[in-house]
């Protein structure tokens, strides 16, 4: 956490994001059901985080999730007046709890 | 469980300080909520534009069938001052929730518990020490609030009654620009020493929440750690610019 921590103050971009918790009801819309707690491994640098502690951009025409650790982007998500786009390369997995409400 | 857009009807309105206010939403459809999830709310214009937000639920899930939201009005925001300066009892509001698993606390998680917040941060916080009263869990808790000056302390005579109550919990407030005369708490920003201090009546193991800008939460996420904490007993939820 100290690490990830270090790296996002270092990154003056961070201060334009919100955490992953912040678009939670745009994944529960897409994934169909509580997301924020759950753990995600980073496709480019293998960490696991909790989705809700991912830095998501939100000021563009989608949202962008991107790991803490590393920075890369993990999810993407834009609405288009007749669909969802949902890029989801940058996760190797998502590790969703059947007993979360779905 | 699919995630659908619900009407809530706003039954009250408060100010809690010159820019934060409260809203009591009515919602007939509500699962209820835990202690720290917040709703998103939308606003649509006539020409289908429209703008969503995040806030964070201040009232405790022991209330049923409505909840409270507190925002803050951020000027050349695009809703908290249509919130702040347009809705009125009556209106009606699209709101979709509740939201969030992570930065969530219920009396059954135990403690002890510290709450450390950065101005509106201190809303989910609220929530949990409202669930924690209504709850009658005496858990021993501590919340450490910082605000910029006295008229800004949100929810301040609430928690003078919730540190008064006996039941265990208490408020160390620090007043970072603006210090009444005679002030005896804190006088600064949230540092290592003021959190050694704040902590150290509640133990080892704790349960950590802090919630604020960025700057804050880095600042009481770093801290605790160096303290001994272990990561994942330290819960964060920061917000940035685009909680207007």
């Amino acid at each position: 956490m100290e690490e990830r921590i270090a790296m996002m103050r270092d990154d003056p971009a961070v201060d334009l994001t919100v955490d992953g918790s912040g678009v939670g009801g745009l994944l529960a819309s897409v994934f169909g059901g509580e997301m924020t707690a759950t753990p995600g491994q980073c496709a480019h640098c293998n960490t696991v985080s909790i989705v809700g502690t991912m830095r998501a951009y939100t000021r563009g025409p989608g949202v962008v999730l991107r790991c803490p650790a590393c920075a890369e982007v993990v999810i993407r998500i834009v609405e288009t007046p007749t669909a969802t786009i949902v890029d989801v390369r940058g996760v190797s997995y998502l590790r969703i709890e059947r007993a979360a409400g779905r | 469980m699919p995630l659908d857009w619900q009407l809530a009807t706003v039954t009250a309105v408060r100010n809690e300080t010159p820019t934060v206010r409260s809203f009591t939403l009515r919602l007939p459809g509500w699962a209820g909520h835990r202690p720290g999830q917040h709703v998103d709310l939308r606003l649509t214009a006539e020409d289908g534009y429209s703008v969503e937000r995040s806030y964070s639920i201040a009232s405790e899930p022991e209330r049923t069938g409505e909840v409270d939201i507190t925002v803050e009005r951020i000027p050349g925001g695009e809703v908290s001052p249509f919130l702040h300066e347009a809705v009125v009892p009556g209106d009606r509001l699209e709101v979709r929730g509740p939201i969030g698993g992570y930065f969530v606390w219920e009396a059954a998680l135990g403690g002890p518990l510290l709450l450390v917040a950065g101005g509106s941060g201190v809303v989910p916080l609220m929530a949990m020490a409202r669930h924690r009263a209504k709850a009658g869990s005496h858990v021993p808790a501590r919340l450490l609030f910082s605000s910029r000056g006295p008229d800004e302390i949100i929810y301040r005579a609430e928690l003078d009654r919730l540190a008064a109550a006996g039941d265990g919990f208490a408020v160390a407030h620090t007043l970072t620009r603006q210090q009444p005369p005679g002030w005896t708490g804190y006088a600064r920003r949230i540092d290592e020493q003021m959190l050694t201090e704040v902590v150290e009546p509640l133990g080892a193991a704790i349960r950590a929440y802090a919630c604020g800008p960025t700057a804050l939460v880095e600042t009481v996420a770093n801290g605790l750690v160096r303290l001994g904490l272990p990561a994942d007993r330290i819960r964060t939820e920061r917000f940035g610019p685009t909680g207007t």
